[in-house]
């Protein structure tokens, strides 16, 4: 998505500088998300010392961000899901009519994030009663987030505390969607993930390294370059970008 | 991903692969003349499109030659040439967004640009209720009410508003189904660049235009500052050809497109629709075919404007336009022919759009229940379709049938045109004496579901054969339904049948 003009030395890689991190960034919702959510209050921890399985209280504890201020990894537990995971069941029509851009209706949009899969997923991502998600990483097979443009699907999924998404390919509505806002970062791999991966297994991703560990099996991924939204990305979304690009003025305070 | 193959008797398409090394974006000194700007189009003659088959060519001359879609992102960014895989800003004609999206939208509008800022042209915004609207869900209405006060700030010349919930009629402005709406208001043309927050905005692609679904964040961008960033797509050519059989509708078509590439075959890829079954196709037929672009996962498709273009939009719009259209030369990632007179009648299967099957097949599946309507069979040729099923068959249908015209227009087309061939009957006549449901305020209704007293929406497990575009899990309501997506004629023949049923049973 970005001009083929800019960070020509761009690798493919992000190169994220500490002065900016994705998702607390000049995203539109950034205001949105309390301070809870922003994962520099919580240092990382141990993978033996994570309270996964007591973390009913603070939202804090559900989810083992780390903490660097370049911000190049994703640290908790994924949540697995497998092809053709439409937005209907991301976030399924009947919940639309919460608006995003309102902080309110934004966190209970979050409540809600996969609700629409189907029976046949035991675990679900959000247990019953709570607003948030205690999975950093989705992983996905094919086609993740096809169907509707509704954006509403990658702010649920932001919403309720994910991070990222490994799938091995997107939907081109959701994964711009995903650049755009800047609520979860849409990377891909190669390799079929979805089935060797289970939800609940703990993973690390190191972005400046464009690799997947999961510690519960002690298997590495390759991670694709992000390719061309790079610099969006990087940048903070689209509305960063341009600015940065000088396509539309900086904002006044 | 894909589905197994319709006919097994004989292929019904044909693909080729293009060779792609030959893209390049070579600078040309071939300079964008004067006329070709936006400000100064005007209406051409026009031909019918060449129909030679393309050939692979590797002279030096080639190098302009672009497809339709790169043609119209070419001019839309102000460059002389494009090529796939390049990102450009593009100038949008037109934005469009409704009561699920735009809420939204203006709310990150405002948060970009400013409280008080304003939209870059306020006559190039549409701006349409029609998700969420017969419902007493109050953040449903309030969306609406949302719509309106940013209309009246803005003071934006299309706002198709409805404040008397309780009665459509009473509201003159109120049209309906946003992709419908635009076409029967005259907002689509030829060669322009329409952009909506909604996936089925591909369905303007009928009108030779590129149109695409975008977010939320997009569309404040859009509003702004009047321009997008996107990447040139790709385009699949699928080269249709024959005389379409009496028992076939451009959904039946889609469909078996769908099948055979799957659900993400097409995915960041532009649809070209052409040959002499295209041809053939009326607008509304069109608009079906480029409606499900978005479920083979295309960013758009695009059907070449004719006369038949033309002669629509005559009554609809006094905008001047300029279609454009592939060089003859112009290079396609792949070509995908069909025999029109080897297709039957089609269903896609639970729980995907690439599912596809013969309807004749499936004649044991028992059904609960029938829905036409939405932008996909809900238009007014999709009514006067089944009112000729069920006007053959003389009998009444078997299971509850719901009918939800698109737009006003449509509901007033349903009570008030005579379906040909059907003795001077209306529509509505003869879903009256079916014993059909009686038709519904328009809306999309519950093509998506919606909140939960939306009309026809599916709160229990059931069956359902749909002129709708999507039946994944949840889709029209409840999650273990199931949802068969057909043509209208195939809905109706369904209907009658209380089981899924191939149309030439009722029709001769």
């Amino acid at each position: 998505m970005a001009a083929s003009t800019a960070s020509a030395a761009l690798s493919g890689n992000p190169n994220l500088t500490s002065s900016h991190k994705p998702h607390a960034s000049l995203s539109p919702h950034s205001c949105l998300r309390f301070s809870t959510a922003i994962s520099r209050k919580f240092p990382f921890k141990s993978l033996t010392t994570i309270p996964f399985t007591t973390a009913t209280t603070a939202a804090s504890t559900r989810r083992s961000t780390t903490v660097t201020a370049s911000s190049t990894s994703f640290h908790g537990l994924c949540y697995v899901v497998h092809d053709n995971i439409d937005t209907d069941q991301i976030i399924p029509a009947e919940y639309l009519t919460l608006v995003p851009s309102n902080p309110d209706e934004y966190q209970k949009l979050g409540s809600y994030a996969f609700i629409g899969l189907p029976s046949s997923y035991e675990t679900r991502f959000i247990e019953a009663g709570e607003l948030k998600t205690k999975y950093t990483i989705v992983i996905a097979g094919q086609n993740f987030g096809c169907g509707s443009s509704r954006e509403h699907a990658p702010v649920a999924l932001g919403a309720a505390g994910a991070r990222a998404v490994v799938a091995e390919s997107y939907a081109r509505i959701f994964f711009r969607n995903s650049v755009s806002t800047g609520e979860v970062y849409p990377l891909e791999t190669e390799v079929r993930i979805c089935e060797e991966c289970r939800t609940g297994d703990v993973v690390t991703i190191e972005l400046g390294e464009s690799k997947l560990i999961n510690h519960t099996t002690g298997k590495e991924y390759k991670l694709n370059p992000v390719g061309d939204v790079g610099p969006v990305i990087e940048a903070g979304g689209i509305f960063a970008y341009a600015r940065k690009t000088g396509m539309i003025p900086a904002q006044t305070a | 991903m894909a589905s197994s193959a319709i006919a097994s008797n004989s292929p019904a398409f044909i693909k080729k692969d293009v060779d792609l090394s030959a893209f390049s974006s070579s600078a040309s000194s071939f300079s964008i003349q004067k006329t070709n700007k936006r400000n100064s189009r005007k209406i051409v003659s026009v031909m019918a499109p060449q129909q030679s088959p393309r050939s692979p060519s590797t002279s030096g001359s080639v190098k302009t030659a672009m497809t339709m879609t790169e043609k119209i992102l070419a001019r839309a960014s102000e460059k002389p040439q494009l090529s796939p895989g390049e990102n450009v800003w593009v100038n949008v004609d037109l934005l469009m967004t409704h009561d699920v999206c735009g809420p939204g939208s203006f709310g990150i509008f405002k948060k970009e640009f400013g409280e008080n800022a304003k939209v870059w042209d306020r006559e190039k915004i549409v701006i349409i209720p029609e998700h969420y609207i017969f419902t007493k869900d109050e953040r449903a209405n309030r969306n609406v009410d949302i719509l309106r006060e940013f209309c009246t700030e803005q003071n934006i010349k299309y706002f198709y508003d409805i404040k008397d919930l309780g009665n459509f009629r009473a509201n003159p402005d109120y049209k309906g189904v946003c992709h419908v709406a635009l076409a029967q208001e005259g907002h689509c043309r030829p060669g322009e660049v329409l952009l909506g927050t909604d996936s089925h905005t591909c369905t303007a692609g009928a009108f030779g235009q590129f149109a695409t679904g975008i977010g939320n964040t997009d569309a404040a961008f859009v509003l702004g500052t009047g321009k997008i960033l996107l990447k040139v797509p790709p385009t699949l050519r699928f080269v249709m050809d024959g005389e379409m059989p009496n028992y076939l509708l451009a959904k039946d078509l889609i469909l078996q497109i769908i099948g055979e590439i799957s659900v993400s075959g097409a995915t960041y890829k532009s649809m070209e629709f052409v040959g002499t079954t295209v041809e053939s196709l009326t607008m509304e037929e069109r608009m079906t075919l480029c409606n499900m672009v978005i479920e083979a996962g295309g960013k758009n498709g695009v059907v070449p404007a004719d006369s038949t273009t033309h002669k629509y939009l005559e009554d609809k719009t006094s905008l001047p336009y300029e279609p454009v259209y592939s060089d003859e030369q112009a290079r396609f990632l792949s070509e995908y022919r069909f025999d029109i007179s080897k297709l039957e009648p089609l269903v896609a299967k639970p729980h995907s759009p690439d599912k596809c099957a013969l309807a004749r097949e499936c004649k044991d599946v028992k059904i609960d229940r029938v829905y036409i309507g939405s932008c996909t069979g809900g238009k007014t040729e999709d009514f006067l379709a089944a009112a000729k099923v069920f006007h053959a068959s003389g009998k009444k249908v078997k299971v509850p049938t719901f009918l939800v015209p698109a737009t006003q227009k449509v509901w007033m087309d349903v009570y008030s045109l005579p379906v040909p061939g059907c003795g001077g009957k209306t529509c509505s006549q003869i879903f009256e004496e079916a014993g059909c449901d009686t038709p519904a305020s328009p809306t999309c209704g519950a093509c998506m579901g919606g909140p939960r007293d939306t009309y026809a929406r599916m709160n229990e497990p059931q069956v359902c054969v749909s002129t709708t575009n999507r039946n994944f899990p949840g889709r029209m309501g409840h999650k273990e339904s199931q949802i068969y997506l057909a043509s209208p004629y195939t809905a109706a023949a369904s209907a009658l049948r209380g089981y899924v049923t191939d149309p030439r049973e009722f029709l001769i």
